[in-house]
């Protein structure tokens, strides 16, 4: 669970190109994406941040879930990457911000990525749009070659 | 019995039902190993119907949705009747939300419930004198 600290660089490119880059109130925390393990070490890091956060039991599953799928992502399709959690606060409300980076292929047809029931893996096709519905917020960056950044937020009791 | 690489997870036999259930996480390879050691019982065990208890499971993505619906076809096909039984609530709120209906697995809000329509009903106390295993 202890965040790795080489990968703090990375953080930092990943803040500047999200939203609202400044409201991070705490120090961000940065989870290798690199293997099945991984994805279980990344679940648990996230369910302990939402229980920090103040989220309740629907909120806390919302966001562990959507972290799963988002981390399955850059695992099997990306190639593997990184998770970041940090606690943005805005207008005294508590959130959650995820950020999940890969190195992969990046995604060629976002629109069809969002729409539900499309898949190239062992998915059902419903990771990505699926996600995007259990998070406030969902920002997408990618590009072919370039790889793929997810920035997905949500916020304490909307 | 020649049973796969097992998962660790328990499954019960009662009369021709199956009885099992999932702790509160699930990895992926687990979830495939459970599904594999779960149909190789149905065959093994000429089983007919398959309790699997989730209460304790905290998250169901797309992965063990998936899971639990091929899960829940393959034993069809080997002629046994799945029932998934006690899922939480939010886990039930994120699954829509997810926009996961788990078409074609059938659900019970407990345990009891679910033994209940494969079945399996509560007895009063045995009658006095007669053996509990009088009708094996």
């Amino acid at each position: 669970m202890t965040p790795i600290g080489e990968l703090r660089t990375a953080v930092a490119d990943v803040t500047d190109a999200g939203p609202e880059a400044a409201d991070g109130e705490e120090a961000a925390s940065v989870y290798p994406v690199e293997s099945e393990e991984d994805l279980l070490t990344v679940r648990h890091a996230v369910r302990a941040a939402t229980i920090r956060a103040g989220f309740g039991i629907v909120d806390q599953t919302r966001v562990v879930t959507a972290a799963s799928e988002l981390a399955r992502n850059a695992y099997i399709h990306g190639g593997g990457g990184t998770l970041t959690v940090e606690h943005p606060v805005r207008a005294d409300k508590k959130g959650l911000r995820l950020t999940v980076r890969d190195k992969g292929p990046g995604i060629a047809d976002l629109d069809t990525a969002l729409t539900d029931g499309y898949t190239t893996g062992a998915g059902l096709g419903h990771g990505l749009g699926g996600a995007r519905r259990l998070m406030d917020e969902f920002e997408v960056d990618t590009a072919e070659g370039r790889g793929t950044t997810v920035v997905a937020t949500r916020w304490a009791s909307r | 019995m020649s049973a796969p690489a097992s998962t660790g997870v328990p499954i019960l036999r009662l009369g021709d039902v199956l009885v099992t259930g999932l702790l509160n996480e699930l990895d992926d390879k687990t979830a495939v190993a459970f599904a594999d050691e779960l149909t190789e019982r149905i065959s093994a065990d000429r089983a007919r119907g398959v309790l699997i208890d989730i209460s304790r499971l905290e998250i169901i993505d797309s992965y063990v949705a998936r899971m639990l619906m091929e899960l829940t076809t393959m034993s069809r096909l080997l002629g046994a009747r799945v029932i998934v039984a006690g899922m939480q609530p939010p886990v039930a709120i994120t699954l829509v939300e997810l926009g996961l209906q788990l078409t074609g697995v059938e659900t019970a809000l407990n345990a009891e419930q679910g033994m209940a329509a494969l079945g399996w009903h509560r007895s009063p106390q045995a009658p006095e004198g007669v053996s509990r295993d009088a009708h094996r």
